[in-house]
């Protein structure tokens, strides 16, 4: 039976792990290599790292840690931040990772959605989502939540879907960092709609809310950063947990 | 030696790295001569059937394949590529494996398959040390149909072959290369066969 995926988030600047409060408020946490090891040692399923400070700064993708992180680690990794083209992601699939997440680009460009997915694949292509709810309405934004844009969430999930994402990756810019736990209601209307896996990005707090998700939520898989990162809920107590919530999970 | 063949496809990094945290030698090539001497051989890759199948005709690899008497594993597109046809693409494969590639039929489940799933049965010294319902990570849309050679299965919606043996060639839908310890193992025994 498929399990429920538990991935931890590495957001990246120059070369270090971070994790903000809703994106602001950097604090180093650690070296990608080593913190994404001993999160695939306790048991993580599979590891994003994403370069925070790339699409801010202009700056190019990071393809000499993603060699460094490819070959020390055994789980899958996605690999994002600055993505604006398929000849960008084919350097990331060259040194090693296993899909490439696209974010403002594709919001900007969503054809770079179908020409990486024709190249490589459906299934190396996650398209990650922030949105805000303003007026009723989930209104997508770019540029690490800086800039809103016209978009809406389940449009532009089922375009991006369409045009050959293989999944998709949602954050709630306003649960992101909160620990309030995740929108499940929009997590729920969100899987529903789309036939590709959800990743519930943003806002876990605890294992109930990562449980919530899951089941409420309907999403395929949660990512969170900080509760890993500060050792609030260590991977191998959240999948122990899950599993007797009757949540299927891989232990 | 093994040699890791290299048709232009998927993510022969992956399989390159996980050989070499086991520390065994290999080399990545798509020249008969190398291939042949081996003394194992790996089919990996991702990717659309009947294009990787086109990439091993231009290389002249099939007949090569076919010929090969040491242990051979595909991994993924690879076992499909050692399979008789795949619905992808219509495509005539190698036909090692009489196994018949079909899409994922997986009413109300989504497609791709991807993520972590249980293999069950697994029976083979491949799969020397382990049981049934040990994870391995998948992601694929089509998969092998079950026969004699079915070695484990894997069933989401319904249950395909997760590993097939004939003779020498071995093939996994699921990717040891990114399945932790377990992909681990499966690797090591592949060594040592």
């Amino acid at each position: 039976m498929l399990a429920k995926r538990i991935i931890p988030c590495l957001d990246i600047k120059d070369g270090q792990t971070v994790k903000g409060i809703n994106f602001l408020g950097l604090q180093g946490v650690g070296d990608p290599v080593a913190l994404g090891r001993k999160y695939a040692e306790e048991g993580a399923d599979e590891l994003v790292y994403l370069d925070i400070s790339a699409t801010f700064e202009g700056r190019k993708t990071f393809a000499e840690l993603v060699a460094r992180i490819a070959e020390n680690i055994d789980i899958p990794f996605t690999v994002g931040g600055g993505i604006a083209s398929a000849d960008d992601a084919g350097r990331l699939l060259d040194a090693g990772a296993d899909k490439v997440t696209v974010n403002s680009a594709a919001v900007r460009t969503p054809q770079l959605i179908g020409d990486i997915a024709s190249k490589y694949g459906n299934q190396f292509v996650v398209v990650a989502i922030d949105a805000k709810r303003i007026d009723g309405r989930w209104r997508v934004t770019t540029h690490g939540g800086r800039q809103l844009t016209d978009r809406e969430l389940f449009d532009w999930a089922d375009e991006a879907q369409q045009r050959g994402a293989g999944e998709i990756l949602f954050t709630s810019m306003d649960h992101d960092g909160t620990k309030n736990g995740y929108p499940c209601e929009t997590f729920a209307e969100l899987s529903e709609r789309l036939s590709i896996p959800v990743i519930a990005s943003g806002g876990a707090g605890s294992v109930r809310h990562i449980a919530d998700v899951l089941t409420l939520g309907k999403a395929d898989a949660a990512l969170a950063a900080s509760i890993f990162h500060y050792g609030e809920i260590p991977i191998p107590r959240l999948k122990k947990e899950l599993h007797e919530m009757n949540i299927n999970v891989r232990l | 030696m093994i040699a890791i063949i290299d048709y232009d496809t998927g993510n022969l990094r992956s399989v390159a790295n996980a050989l070499g945290r086991l520390g065994a030698a290999y080399t990545v090539t798509s020249r008969p001569e190398e291939i042949l001497a081996a003394d194992r051989v790996l089919l990996p890759g991702v990717g659309e059937a009947s294009r990787a199948m086109a990439k091993l005709r231009e290389r002249g690899l099939p007949d090569t394949i076919r010929s090969l008497r040491q242990p051979v594993l595909g991994i993924c597109i690879g076992v499909q590529l050692l399979c008789r046809r795949s619905e992808e693409g219509d495509t005539e494969c190698l036909g090692i494996f009489d196994n018949e590639v079909r899409r994922l039929d997986a009413p109300g489940l989504k497609v791709p398959h991807m993520g972590w799933d249980s293999i069950e049965r697994p029976e083979s010294p491949l799969f020397a040390g382990m049981q049934t319902g040990e994870y391995v990570y998948y992601v694929h849309s089509y998969a092998p149909t079950v026969n004699g050679d079915t070695i484990a299965t894997t069933t989401y919606g319904e249950t395909f072959s997760a590993a097939i043996r004939r003779g020498n060639f071995y093939g996994t839908q699921f990717h040891p290369e990114k399945s932790a310890s377990a992909g681990e193992r499966i690797l090591k025994n592949f060594l040592t066969l």
